[in-house]
């Protein structure tokens, strides 16, 4: 049967050969190890604001200058968050993530590792 | 209180004027859709613009896509009715973006080819996981069409002073069949474009009221937030309760906006259309900016709305809290503005509808013609042909289902459609992406796990019966108390994932190793098509 996805039995050893490499191990604990802590910190910043705005009204509601509520404030900072967030990705992964990528991608192309 | 001026008592603005702004927008993108689609030839135009959209191009079109006319008209109304709980509901779609950005975008533009299925059944057995996905895709697809339409008959009812079911019937068929038109001639690459162009009108024209409404304040919120209480005579609408009354269905509620949005099939697909891993980052680097920005905006129009209009007067308005932006434009702008931005407003709707339609044609086509049906034994000319006869059959059903759920609550109908991406969609996709033990069977279960739970307990809501609010307002045989089911539904499906891939062993270590390496390094990833 032919899948979508069929490809030489060469290009299917050489893909095991680089998932099995030391340099794709590193590419991949790279990016685990930035991608996985990050969403569990914005997803824990984001749920623990959405369970103030439920749960502590009164706290949400405190007014910190004039009409400027604490709620207010905790609101624009999850956007201030998501924007910080989202630069501090693209440039990490542009500087730390691509160049490693795009070896790996090079030796796959070329069908050497060295 | 400030008596707004209403002509009519039923309408506000000039409506030849509305259509004629309106008629120019189409005529406009219906040329450039034309224009840019004279090479629309091969699947990959078709399906995924020839993957040569720059990142910022996609990103922009993807902001298009995302503010539907729910974000725009019901976020803006929602602040402007019931306050800081509008404002809560935007957060929610915003921070969303994150999962799409760290986890999704770039994996998923790496290993599929057009759809979300591509992906789900790399390294699992082809048929049955991509039929569920194909299946999730319609259904998810198939909810935010029929609130985008059901949207069309309230914005007609506002802005063209058209209040009898069968007019409004009329605009909605006239909807369907532009939005039809645009795919069938421009494909992806048209229908890009013309969310390229609603992107930019939308946020320049909200743009524009916000910097207006500051200008009224001297850019002080704080004043403003004054006005607005003022006029609500409540001063609790800068506070948090006021739209949302049960805490567990909030919470439900933000589950599925946060993790709705990296499993709708629409988006993902937006991702394909950039030549690269890195493009598709820089897609959502954009979309990320506008859309935070637009909602910073609705913010802005909300509250603004409520100091200048007065919520008494939106509510009793045609289109209700949807047409509170509308009114904040006539108010500050005369009919002008108000054309301005009901044009924005339709063309919101139609670029949605284009972008929904384009995305059920490619699955029903690739998905579950080409593979499942004929086993991959189909040329990419006779599939292209068979998903735009799709989109035909998608944007009449469309039209039919938007004239039967006009007057629905759109943004009710948005939400469930994110609660069902959440919870059939997500899990899978970052199972798939990221758990070398996943199988078949654990997809199978989380799929339609997700979607038939979601459905289920949306069935047994007071959505649906119950309540004076419901679809079916007479009946009664609600039975699960939340209006969301996010926080039973997504756990489920995350669990039923994990049980049904622990019962079965099943690994295919070649396709395993082909899907990680090109997920992360981009190698055997489908290239941009040049002409």
């Amino acid at each position: 049967m032919s899948g979508p996805n069929d490809i030489s039995e060469e290009r299917a050893a050489r893909y095991l050969e680089v998932q099995n490499s030391q340099e794709f191990a590193a590419l991949r604990k790279k990016f685990r190890g930035f991608v996985f802590p990050m969403t569990g910190a914005f997803l824990a910043w984001y749920f623990l604001y959405v369970i103030l705005a439920t749960y502590a009204t009164d706290f949400m509601s405190q007014h910190v200058v004039g009409n400027i509520t604490v709620g207010l404030i905790l609101g624009l900072l999850q956007f201030v968050t998501t924007f910080a967030i989202t630069m501090y990705y693209a440039r990490w992964a542009d500087r730390e993530l691509d160049p490693a990528a795009e070896k790996l991608a090079e030796h796959m192309e070329r069908g050497t590792l060295q | 209180m400030n008596a707004l001026v209403i002509p009519a008592a039923t309408q506000v603005g000039n409506t030849t004027l509305n259509i004629a702004i309106f008629s120019i927008f189409v005529l406009v993108t219906l040329g450039i859709v034309i224009r840019v689609s004279k090479q629309n030839t091969s699947a990959a135009d078709y399906y995924a613009g020839g993957r040569a959209f720059s990142g910022r191009q996609n990103g922009i079109a993807i902001t298009g896509d995302y503010l539907s006319a729910a974000s725009f008209l019901g976020i803006a109304g929602a602040i402007a009715v019931n306050g800081y709980d509008g404002f809560l509901y935007s957060i929610g779609f915003l921070v969303a973006w994150l999962v799409a950005l760290l986890l999704v975008a770039e994996l998923l533009r790496n290993t599929g080819k057009f759809t979300m299925a591509d992906v789900l059944s790399f390294r699992l057995k082809q048929r049955p996981v991509r039929t569920a996905a194909a299946i999730n895709t319609l259904a998810v697809s198939a909810f935010y069409l029929l609130a985008q339409m059901a949207g069309a008959g309230g914005l007609v009812a506002l802005l063209l002073g058209i209040t009898d079911r069968t007019g409004q019937s009329i605009v909605i068929a006239v909807v369907g069949a532009l939005m039809i038109i645009y795919v069938l001639i421009g494909g992806m690459k048209g229908t890009t474009w013309v969310q390229i162009i609603k992107a930019g009108l939308l946020i320049f024209g909200a743009g524009v009221m916000t910097l207006w409404v500051g200008a009224k304040y001297g850019f002080n919120l704080s004043g403003l937030f004054d006005d607005a209480i003022k006029q609500a005579g409540n001063s609790n609408i800068l506070n948090p309760g006021l739209q949302y009354k049960n805490k567990i269905d909030f919470i439900s509620l933000s589950i599925a906006l946060v993790l709705g949005t990296a499993g709708l099939p629409h988006v993902l697909m937006r991702f394909y259309t950039v030549p690269t891993s890195k493009e598709a980052r820089r897609s959502v680097v954009w979309a990320i900016w506008l859309i935070g920005l637009f909602y910073l905006f609705t913010l802005v129009l909300g509250y603004g709305a409520q100091a200048l209009v007065g919520s008494a007067a939106i509510k009793a308005a045609p289109g209700g809290v949807n047409s509170a932006a509308p009114l904040l434009a006539y108010k500050l702008g005369g009919e002008l503005l108000l054309g301005v931005i009901s044009a924005v407003a339709f063309a919101t709707i139609l670029a949605v509808v284009a972008g929904l339609t384009i995305t059920a044609s490619a699955s029903f086509a690739h998905d579950i013609y080409a593979q499942v049906i004929k086993k991959g034994a189909v040329s990419p000319d006779d599939e292209v042909k068979v998903a735009r006869r799709t989109a035909v059959v998608v944007g009449i059903l469309a039209i039919i289902g938007g004239i039967f759920a006009n007057g629905q609550n759109i943004a009710f109908l948005v939400a469930l459609a994110f609660a069902v991406a959440a919870s059939a969609n997500l899990p899978t996709i970052l199972y798939s992406l990221f758990w070398k033990n996943f199988t078949t069977r654990g997809a199978l279960f989380s799929m339609y796990g997700g979607l038939i739970s979601s459905l289920v307990l949306i069935i047994g809501s007071p959505v649906v019966s119950g309540a004076a609010t419901s679809m079916f307002p007479s009946a009664n045989f609600q039975w699960f108390g939340l209006n969301n089911p996010g926080i039973i539904s997504v756990p489920l499906s995350f669990f039923l994932g994990w049980l049904g891939s622990v019962t079965e062993k099943e690994h295919n270590a070649a396709k395993y190793a082909e899907m990680e390496v090109r997920s992360l390094t981009g190698a055997g990833a489908e290239k941009a098509i040049s002409h």
